[in-house]
């Protein structure tokens, strides 16, 4: 009898858990049963007749994207009216201001390490912002449907570039995005890039933002994004042992693998080479140790060869 | 015989041998000046240059490595770095104890200059590797960091990229030793510059 009571218990237990897991997929159905497809259906209740419409693009959510992103945890109402619960929607409803960053996360100390405030303040500074404050805000560049932090999540340091790059090259590869913000019609970053030699092999292993951002002490990535005149174009700012890649793309993998290992080139080595920034410091005292023999090694023979002469 | 004149390089060898010279020259500074970039170092030449500079006689030397090779395939010139193995340890051990010791004590060389030997065991040994090993590393490693997408990725876990471009220092360092010795053995001669005039007119 008792057994028999226990097996039921965890039977309602195990049911609950799995309606509850299925209740937490299915928070976003009524949403995303339209948004998350190319089409989607409506009742026209007036005619009785089933309307098959397509989609707006900029509409469409990619759900997997979603779920992994930063937000995926989020009702679409958190941050959408819940006037959107009904259908036709209000027209009234895009209008609405959406939420920027600091609208939820500023002033909590859950978020601290992430310094929205200080990204905010250098946001501002940023010609993006400058050149176009009303279009311009937090999501013009991080999508809050797909935005997942990357550089701190110990992804290879090339997936961070073109994942981060991949942010830039939605507007700056893409007219249709790009000419929501400006009125500038030509973007040819090929182009504009041509003096930069193995221009491939930088696209893919540096970020934009490497060169065109100002260099931040406090944040893991700058956000004032500076305009193209002032964009890096010294080799030797990255191309130096006092590389400037230090502090901005291997800042993070850097900071880490001093705490492991506390070898300041380990990763950077590992993944990447980049002449002039990482020399391998035990081949360098090799050299020329092996450099200064070959020359005393010269010198004791002149002077033998002096001496021998008289 | 030291008062014979032999006419040791023909125009061919002495045009490869001083573009040869000056191409690795110029490499070698602006391998230097990339290597160990510094914008606040006066002494190097600046990374851009250095670059472009690296690039074009790169490519030139590699050229001129041609002449090299096909001069050697049909000319006489080849056998001259082809070594027998048998005694090739003794060989070069005499030619080394003449260095440390003999030349001081005024001994003969071992083994005296002749059209067949124009170099002894120890040039012939050290000329061989350095052109026959050393040459074609340094100048296939330079063409792949040239064509950066034609190396592989990742190698035993570790950058590509970073296993060729140490390949290529690791050797350049090797050959600019071989430079700075050859440069110091040219000295020992009838005079200190009679090696130098040689590789100018030809004759011995």
């Amino acid at each position: 009898m008792k057994l028999s009571k226990l097996i039921l218990g965890c039977i309602c237990l195990l049911l609950s858990f799995s309606l509850y897991a299925q209740k937490e997929t299915n928070k976003n159905h009524s949403c995303l049963k339209c948004h998350a497809h190319r089409t989607y259906k409506y009742m026209n209740e007036d005619f009785g007749m089933e309307i098959k419409e397509s989609m707006c693009s900029n509409r469409m959510i990619d759900t997997l994207a979603y779920q992994q992103s930063n937000h995926g945890m989020f009702k679409c109402t958190d941050c959408h009216s819940p006037e959107y619960e009904t259908f036709p929607h209000a027209g009234n409803l895009r209008m609405e201001l959406m939420y920027a960053c600091n609208d939820c996360h500023a002033g909590d100390p859950e978020y601290a390490k992430f310094h929205f405030e200080a990204i905010e303040e250098a946001f501002y500074e940023s010609m993006h912002y400058n050149r176009s404050p009303d279009a311009f805000t937090c999501w013009s560049c991080h999508n809050p449907h797909t935005y997942k932090t990357q550089a701190r999540i110990g992804e290879k340091i090339s997936e961070t570039v073109s994942y981060d790059n991949n942010i830039c090259l939605s507007c700056h590869a893409d007219v249709s995005k790009y000419e929501l913000l400006t009125e500038r019609e030509n973007i040819n970053i090929l182009k504009s890039h041509k003096w930069l030699p193995n221009q491939e092999l930088h696209f893919k292993n540096v970020r934009c933002i490497e060169c065109h951002t100002q260099l931040s002490d406090s944040l893991l990535v700058s956000h004032v994004v500076m305009s193209k005149d002032s964009a890096i174009r010294e080799c030797t700012s990255c191309h130096s042992a006092n590389s400037h890649l230090m502090a901005s793309l291997y800042r993070y993998k850097s900071l880490e693998s001093r705490k492991g290992s506390g070898f300041l080139n380990a990763v950077i080595i590992n993944e990447s080479y980049v002449i002039g920034a990482n020399r391998n410091k035990y081949l360098n005292i090799l050299s020329v140790v092996i450099f200064g023999l070959v020359l005393i090694g010269i010198f004791t023979h002149t002077i033998f060869r002096i001496f021998k002469s008289k | 015989m030291a008062n014979e004149k032999l006419y040791l390089y023909p125009l061919w060898i002495r045009i490869w041998h001083w573009l040869n010279a000056v191409l690795f020259i110029v490499l070698l500074l602006t391998g230097i000046s990339m290597q160990y970039s510094n914008p606040e170092n006066p002494l190097l030449i600046s990374f851009e240059l250095s670059v472009q500079l690296h690039n074009i006689c790169g490519i030139a030397l590699s050229i001129n490595y041609l002449l090299f090779i096909f001069g050697n395939l049909f000319t006489s010139n080849g056998k001259q770095y082809k070594m027998k193995t048998k005694g090739l340890f003794k060989r070069l051990y005499d030619q080394s104890v003449f260095y440390l010791f003999g030349m001081f004590k005024k001994q003969a060389p071992p083994f005296p200059i002749s059209l067949e030997n124009k170099f002894n065991p120890l040039q012939r040994f050290i000329y061989s590797t350095a052109m026959y090993i050393g040459f074609p590393i340094i100048i296939a490693s330079g063409i792949a960091m040239l064509f950066p997408e034609i190396i592989i990725p990742q190698l035993f876990g570790v950058s590509g990229l970073l296993v060729t471009a140490l390949l290529h220092v690791v050797i350049g360092f090797i050959l600019s030793l071989f430079l700075f010795i050859h440069i110091y053995v040219c000295t020992i001669g009838s005079s200190i510059i009679s090696n130098f005039k040689s590789m100018l007119t030809g004759w011995h």
